[in-house]
C-alpha cells in the first residue's frame, strides 16, 4: 500500500527539476545586457511613489481564518461523504445523517453569526 | 529496508527544515521553512500507514493554517529594525537547561521500550473509509465536541476581527 | 520503476504539449468571437498551421529574453514563486484515470501515474498549495500592483476552496469513493446518468470555483489589466514570467479534468461500456479506422480546394498543399487498408487494449470542449467587482452547496 505512494515521490522530484530547469535555462539564454528601466519599480512610467510595504485591511485575515475553520468542517464531511452509502446499506443510515446534521447545523450557527455581524460584507 | 531509508529521509527533511525555522531571523522565511517541515512530517504518516491523516497534513496545515500565517507576517510588515532581539540572561539558560535534561530524560526511556517489530494492521487502517468509520462511531461524542470547538473559534475570530 | 517513470511521463508530455495548443486555442478562439482573423503571420518556410507558429515563435521568444531580477525584489522569494507556482502544477495530474484498467497476464493495470485511497483530495491538497506561488510572487515583488494582485488572488482562492470541497461531497456521497476510478466506474456509460445530471447544482458550484480556482474571467480580478496591470506577476519578465502562464493552463487543463472526471463520466464512452468495448473490438478496430481514413480524406480535399496560386505570392501559397495531398493519401490508404483487411480478430489483450485507447480518445476530447468552454466564457462575460465576487463565494455558494448536501443525503436516505 505504501508503495502506490512512490510515484508521488518520483514526480514531486521530477517536478522540481522541471520547474528548476526552466529558471535555469532563462538565466543562461538570456542577454546580458543591463537596463537599468528594468531595475526600477514598475508603475507605468512615472517614476514610484511611496513603498510597497502597507498594512493591510483585517478583512484579509478575516477571510483567511474562516477560510480555515470552513475547511476543516469540509475536511470533516470527506470520509462522512463516502462512507454514507455503507451505512445507509447497514441501516444506519438515518443516525449517520442526524449526527452529522447536528454537526453542521452547530457551524451553521457560527455561520449566521458571523453573517449577521457583517463579516462577510466587502465594504 | 527501503522504508527505513525513507524514513530517514523524511526525518532529515522534517528536523532540518523545523531547524532552520527556529534560526531563522526573518520570520517569513521562518513560516516557509516550516512548510516545508510539514512535507517531511507528511512523506513520515505515510510511512506509517496512515495516507490519510498525511493528506490532512498538507491540506489544512500547509494548505490552509500557514497561509494564514504567512498572509499575517507579509501583511503585518515587520521591518529589520522592528525585530526586538532577546539577550541571553540566566533565567534563560535555566529554562534551556531543564528543558534539554527533560528531553534527555524522555530519550532515555523511549529506547527502552521493547518495540514490536511486525504486526497486522488491521483492513482499512490509516485510509479515509477507516478513519471515517471509527470517528462516526466509536469516536462519536469527541466528533461533536469539535463542531462547538470550530464555532467558538468561528465567534472569537469574528468578534476579535470586527472589533473597530 | 521503468513503467512508473513511463506513467509520469505521458501524460506529463500529454499535458505540457497541450499548454501552446490552448495559448493558440485562446488567441484563435477569442479572435473568432471578436471577429477578427488571429494569430496567423508567424511562418516556417510558408508553413503557419493556422497561426499555430505563434506559440511556438512565443516559446523561442521568452526562453532568450532577458532575465531581469530588479533590485529591488527579495530576490529569494521572487525565484522560488514561480518555481512553487510550475511544481504544483505539475503534480496535481498524478491521480488522473485516463481509462478503465487492464489486467496484464492476470495482474492489474491502472491508467494513472500513481494509485491512492485518498484519491481527489490529493488533488485538493496539491491545489490548495497553489496559493503559496501566487503569495510569494505578490509579496517578494515589493511593488504595489503586485501586492495588491497577490493579497487579492490569495484570498479569492482561499474563498472558492471551500465551494469547490463543499460541491465535491454530494458528488462523493453518490460516489462512495474518493478514487477517480470508482467514481468514473459508477456513474455508469449512459450519459443520463452521469453527475452533471443527478447533481446539477454540484456541477454549477464547482464549474463556478474551478474557474474561481484558476484565476480566470469571469473572475480575473488579481490580474485586472485596467486596475493592477498584471496583478501579482507585474515585475515577471522572460520565462519567469512564462512559468505563472504554465502553471495557469496546466490548472485549466486539470480543471477541465476533474470536470469531466466528476460530473461527465470521465473516460466512459457514451453508450459504450467498457465489456461491450471489448468484446466488439474487432468490429471497433475496422469501424473506427475506416472513420479516420474517411476522414482525413475529407479534411484534406476540404484543404486543397483552399488552394489558390497568387494569392499570396510566396511559399505560404503552397502550405494548404503540404497538409492536404499527405491527408489525402493517407486517408486514401488507410480506408484502402482497411477495406481488404475485413474484420479484425484481437486477442484478448488486444480487445482490452483497444478499449483503453478508444477511453483515452474519448477523455482528451472532454478534456479539450472543457478547455474550449474555459476559453468561451472568458472571452464572453465581463469581470466582476471584488464585493460581489466575495459575496458569491461566501454568501451564495456556500450555503447553496450545505443545502445541496442535505437534500442529496435525504434523497438517499429515502430510496
Amino acid at each position: 500500500m505504501i508503495s502506490s505512494y512512490v510515484p508521488i515521490l518520483v514526480l514531486f522530484v521530477f517536478a522540481g527539476l522541471f520547474a528548476g530547469a526552466f529558471l535555469g535555462i532563462s538565466a543562461l539564454l538570456g542577454p546580458k545586457k543591463k537596463s537599468h528601466a528594468g531595475d526600477s519599480i514598475y508603475e507605468c512610467g512615472p517614476a514610484p511613489v511611496g513603498g510597497a510595504r502597507e498594512r493591510f485591511s483585517v478583512k484579509f485575515f478575516l477571510v483567511a481564518i474562516l477560510f480555515i475553520l470552513f475547511d476543516i468542517e469540509v475536511v470533516f464531511l470527506f470520509p462522512w461523504a463516502i462512507l454514507f452509502r455503507q451505512f445507509v446499506n447497514e441501516g444506519m443510515g438515518l443516525f449517520v445523517f442526524v449526527e452529522m446534521a447536528v454537526f453542521l447545523v452547530i457551524l451553521v450557527l457560527g455561520y449566521i453569526f458571523v453573517w449577521r455581524k457583517r463579516a462577510l460584507d466587502w465594504r | 529496508m527501503s522504508e527505513t531509508i525513507f524514513f530517514y529521509i523524511f526525518a532529515v527533511i522534517s528536523v532540518g527544515m523545523v531547524l532552520l525555522m527556529i534560526f531563522q531571523t526573518n520570520p517569513i522565511v521562518s513560516a516557509l521553512y516550516l512548510v516545508f517541515g510539514f512535507f517531511g512530517v507528511a512523506g513520515l504518516y505515510v510511512l506509517l500507514s496512515a495516507p490519510f491523516v498525511a493528506v490532512l497534513q498538507v491540506l489544512v496545515y500547509a494548505g490552509a493554517i500557514m497561509v494564514l500565517f504567512l498572509f499575517v507576517l507579509m501583511l503585518l510588515n515587520l521591518r529589520k529594525e522592528d525585530l526586538v532581539y532577546d539577550r541571553l540572561n540566566w533565567r534563560k539558560i535555566g529554562v534551556g537547561g531543564v528543558a534539554i535534561l527533560f528531553l534527555g530524560f524522555l530519550a532515555h526511556h523511549f529506547t527502552r521500550i521493547q518495540i514490536q517489530p511486525f504486526f497486522d494492521l488491521p483492513e482499512n487502517f490509516g485510509t479515509p473509509e477507516g478513519v471515517g468509520r471509527l470517528l462516526f462511531t466509536t469516536y462519536l461524542i469527541p466528533f461533536e465536541l469539535v463542531s462547538i470547538l470550530l464555532l467558538v473559534a468561528i465567534i472569537g475570530a469574528v468578534v476579535l476581527g470586527k472589533r473597530q | 520503476m521503468l513503467i512508473i517513470i513511463l506513467k509520469i511521463l505521458i501524460p506529463f508530455l500529454i499535458i505540457f504539449n497541450m499548454i501552446p495548443f490552448l495559448i493558440w486555442l485562446e488567441r484563435k478562439g477569442s479572435a473568432y468571437i471578436q471577429d477578427r482573423h488571429g494569430p496567423n503571420r508567424a511562418a516556417f518556410f510558408g508553413i503557419r498551421l493556422g497561426g499555430m507558429l505563434h506559440s511556438l515563435a512565443d516559446v523561442l521568444k521568452l526562453i532568450t529574453k532577458e532575465d531581469i531580477i530588479p533590485l529591488h525584489v527579495h530576490k529569494p522569494f521572487y525565484l522560488l514563486a514561480p518555481f512553487l507556482a510550475l511544481t504544483v502544477a505539475c503534480v496535481t495530474y498524478a491521480v488522473v484515470p485516463f481509462a478503465h484498467p487492464i489486467e496484464i497476464n492476470g495482474e492489474p493495470f491502472t491508467f494513472q501515474a500513481a494509485d491512492l485511497n485518498v484519491g481527489i483530495l490529493y488533488i485538493l491538497a496539491m491545489a490548495s498549495l497553489g496559493v503559496y506561488g501566487v503569495m510569494l510572487a505578490g509579496w517578494s515583488s515589493n511593488n504595489k500592483y503586485s501586492l495588491l494582485g497577490g493579497v487579492r488572488s490569495s484570498a479569492q482562492m482561499l474563498s472558492y476552496e471551500i465551494a469547490m470541497g463543499l460541491s465535491l461531497i454530494s458528488v462523493l456521497m453518490v460516489g462512495g469513493s474518493l478514487e477517480l476510478n470508482n467514481l468514473v466506474i459508477s456513474q455508469g456509460a449512459t450519459p443520463w446518468s452521469w453527475n452533471f445530471l443527478t447533481q446539477p447544482v454540484a456541477f454549477f458550484l464547482f464549474t463556478t470555483a474551478a474557474f474561481a480556482e484558476t484565476n480566470r474571467n469571469p473572475f480575473d480580478l488579481p490580474e485586472g489589466e485596467s486596475e493592477l496591470v498584471a496583478g501579482y506577476h507585474t515585475e515577471y519578465s522572460s520565462m519567469k514570467f512564462a512559468m505563472f502562464f504554465m502553471a495557469e493552463y496546466a490548472h485549466v487543463i486539470m480543471a477541465s479534468a476533474l470536470i469531466a472526471l466528476l460530473f461527465f463520466g470521465g473516460w466512459q464512452v457514451p453508450l459504450m461500456s467498457t465489456d461491450f468495448l471489448r468484446e466488439q473490438a474487432g468490429l471497433g478496430l475496422y469501424i473506427l479506422l475506416l472513420a479516420h481514413g474517411i476522414l482525413f480524406m475529407v479534411a484534406g480535399i476540404f484543404l486543397l480546394t483552399w488552394f489558390k496560386k497568387g494569392k499570396y505570392g510566396d511559399l505560404r501559397d503552397y502550405e494548404v498543399l503540404v497538409w492536404g495531398i499527405p491527408l489525402v493519401l493517407a486517408g486514401l490508404g488507410l480506408s484502402l487498408y482497411t477495406l481488404l483487411h475485413g474484420s479484425f480478430d484481437l486477442t484478448p489483450l488486444g480487445s482490452q487494449i483497444f478499449a483503453a485507447v478508444v477511453q483515452f480518445m474519448t477523455f482528451m476530447a472532454k478534456i479539450l470542449f472543457f478547455c474550449w468552454f474555459f476559453i468561451w466564457i472568458r472571452w464572453t462575460l465581463p469581470r466582476f467587482r471584488y464585493d460581489q465576487l466575495m459575496g458569491l463565494g461566501w454568501k451564495v455558494m456556500l450555503p447553496l452547496g450545505l443545502m445541496n448536501l442535505a437534500v442529496t443525503g435525504i434523497i438517499l436516505l429515502m430510496r
